[in-house]
């Protein structure tokens, strides 16, 4: 299928590339654009993008390739992101993690099987004083628990 | 500290305080107005150099000699960036002093246009922090509806438009040359300097990188004046209002501000309560994970500014404070860094990108009780094959393209250098681990 912006994000992207002295420097807010869009980035998006922004296919797939945030592949609904870095690691991370493969039956990377739940390990969020913390989607939850995080599950519907 | 009034966090807690009304009844944007109506270029960057403001992303430069670097007489246009990418582990400032003051960043912003004479600015923010992205849009949002940004500000002749700009996940993206590639819609690939950012930055042009909290200072600098700022602090050469990030294994974690020089264990003990369940210290890295690690016996009478920590062997930083106590596995603790320092290599430089690999591969046969005898060794070589020995004079990086080289191999070397004989039990103790 081929992909084009909404109209409210048509015009937010014709806003953006009035704004930038020059075009590829839209393809990070064009790219975030089209992912809240669709959820995530296939082929045909980024050609599209790359059509829009005057650049090569492939220089767009470069780009996009090179960052965490875009993805490429469908998730599901919910992104659960364990920070694991060192903070967060010191203050039960790995426990919380362990805890939500055994809850949600899946492993880091996995989704479940009825697409609720995306579980991956990431890297320093910038929010080390509230630790440990995990991005569910757009939002941090900090300072949790397990108990704490069964409860922010049980509702996410 | 005694007598000690919040300069960068006063308004903190307060309702509203993010607001244009609540910032415009305390004096918001007074110093902008006159630095923008009544002050030339040079008159900024002269009070901001006599502030003697050091960059608050890491390295310290002082602020108005970078911006004095920016060509005057270049024709091409200037640009500001105000790096809020805000990843390296242990820093947690930049989320704070955007939440609840993100008028006094773009204050400071305002100011530090005005002074390399640039009218369009960028504020490139880590993609996680989407909350953040929005309170600075509606900050942006009410400047624009207000005359203090867009056309003629403040009734003057000055131009000045600012994009909030999110990056998409990218610790090296913190690097300014990586910063300013992605920002052109690239992978953030670091660029050899020279030419440097104030050259050839943002599409060739002169370009100014400067951290949240450093932007943060200016307003306060122009309207006190840079003397006052040099004032503040156990040091004028390295003063100012800083925030301390502490983390780890603390009572009550969190952001504090204080002046530079403020000692760590008071940071530690007086503000963040001390170590938890009145656990024994072990370890502090002082300054973000890049700054090398400090026994617990190396933090008396240290001083928190860019000198004193660089005299104690490792870096100021960004101030980010992460603190373990004795229950921590140090061998645990280096693996996790090394982890997340082999994931955030660009992969550019064959040192970094095979190095990091290798120290993880190690490191995971040593968690795993398969560790060897000469593995220490092997790890303090690709340390040294990375980034060379500890030398903290500035500027003698040389292996690798960008500093993150160093940002990993002296960390990494200090834990296994100084906690040595925690890496030797792991060859006999835990090899059914
Ligand atoms: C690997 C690496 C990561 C960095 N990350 C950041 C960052 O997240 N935020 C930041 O302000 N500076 C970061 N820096 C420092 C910037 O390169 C640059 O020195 C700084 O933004 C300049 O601003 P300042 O002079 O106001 O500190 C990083 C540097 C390196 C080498
Ligand atoms: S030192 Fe590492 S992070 Fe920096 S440019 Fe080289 S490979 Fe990339
Ligand atoms: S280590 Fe988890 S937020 Fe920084």
């Amino acid at each position: 299928m081929s992909f084009s912006f909404t109209t409210d994000r048509k015009k937010r992207f014709k806003a953006l590339l009035q704004s930038y002295p020059d075009k590829r420097s839209v393809a990070l807010p064009a790219l975030h654009l089209a992912q809240e869009q669709e959820g995530y980035l296939t082929r045909e998006t980024i050609e599209a993008l790359a059509h829009m922004l005057e650049l090569a296919p492939a220089d767009l797939m470069d780009t996009v390739s090179f960052y965490t945030m875009f993805r490429t592949r469908p998730t599901g609904k919910y992104l659960l992101q364990t920070c694991s870095t060192l903070a967060c690691s010191l203050n039960g991370a790995d426990q919380l993690t362990d805890h939500l493969q055994e809850k949600l039956h899946i492993k880091v990377g996995e989704t479940t099987p009825d697409g609720k739940f995306t579980l991956l390990k990431v890297e320093c969020l910038g929010s080390c004083g509230t630790a440990p913390v995990l991005r569910i989607n757009d939002d941090y939850h900090e300072k949790l628990t397990l108990g704490k995080v069964d409860r922010i599950l049980a509702k996410l519907k | 500290m005694t007598g000690y009034e919040p300069i960068l966090t006063k308004h903190l807690g307060q309702p509203g305080s993010a607001t244009l009304a609540y910032y415009l009844s305390n004096e918001g944007y007074k110093a902008a107005r006159s630095a923008v109506r009544d002050m030339d270029r040079s008159q900024i960057i002269q009070t901001v150099k006599e502030s003697g403001l050091q960059g608050r992303g890491g390295a310290g430069f002082p602020a108005g000699v970078k911006w004095s670097f920016i060509p005057q007489n270049s024709k091409k246009p200037k640009y500001l960036i105000n790096n809020a990418d805000e990843g390296e582990p242990g820093t947690f400032k930049d989320r704070l002093l955007i939440n609840h003051n993100p008028h006094q960043v773009i204050e400071g912003m305002i100011i530090a246009a005005k002074a390399i004479d640039c009218h369009l600015a960028f504020i490139y923010i880590r993609g996680e922090f989407v909350k953040e992205a929005r309170v600075l849009e509606t900050a942006l949002d009410e400047c624009y509806n207000n005359k203090i940004l867009g056309k003629g500000i403040f009734n003057s002749k000055y131009n000045l438009d600012i994009i909030v700009h999110r990056g998409a996940g990218a610790y090296i993206c913190g690097e300014e040359t990586g910063l300013i590639e992605s920002l052109e819609g690239k992978r953030g690939w670091p660029r050899i300097k020279p030419p440097f950012p104030a050259i050839e930055g943002y599409l060739g042009c002169p370009t100014v990188v400067n951290n949240v909290e450093t932007l943060a200072n200016v307003p306060h600098i122009i309207a006190n004046g840079g003397q006052w700022f040099r004032g503040i602090g156990a040091n004028p050469e390295s003063p100012g209002p800083k925030l301390y990030c502490v983390s780890g294994h603390v009572k009550k974690p969190g952001v504090y501000e204080g002046p530079c020089g403020t000692e760590l264990t008071t940071i530690i003990y007086d503000w963040a309560g001390g170590i938890r369940d009145d656990n024994k210290l072990k370890a502090v890295i002082p300054g973000g994970s890049s700054s090398p690690v400090l026994k617990a016996n190396e933090i008396d009478g240290l001083k928190m500014d860019f000198p004193s920590v660089q005299a104690a062997g490792s870096m100021f930083g960004s101030a980010g404070i992460i603190v373990m106590d004795e229950t921590t596995d140090m061998v645990q603790a280096c693996y996790n860094l090394a982890r997340f320092y082999a994931h955030e290599s660009c992969g550019q430089c064959t040192p970094c990108r095979e190095g990091t690999t290798w120290l993880i591969k190690i490191l995971d046969r040593f968690t795993k009780g398969q560790g060897r005898q000469e593995d220490i060794d092997l790890m303090l070589d690709v340390t040294d094959n990375i980034g060379g020995l500890i030398d903290l004079s500035y500027g003698s990086f040389g292996k690798t393209i960008c500093p993150f080289g160093e940002a990993v191999s002296w960390p990494v070397r200090a834990m296994v250098e100084k906690f040595r004989p925690e890496f030797e039990s792991y060859l006999t103790e835990k090899v059914t681990g």
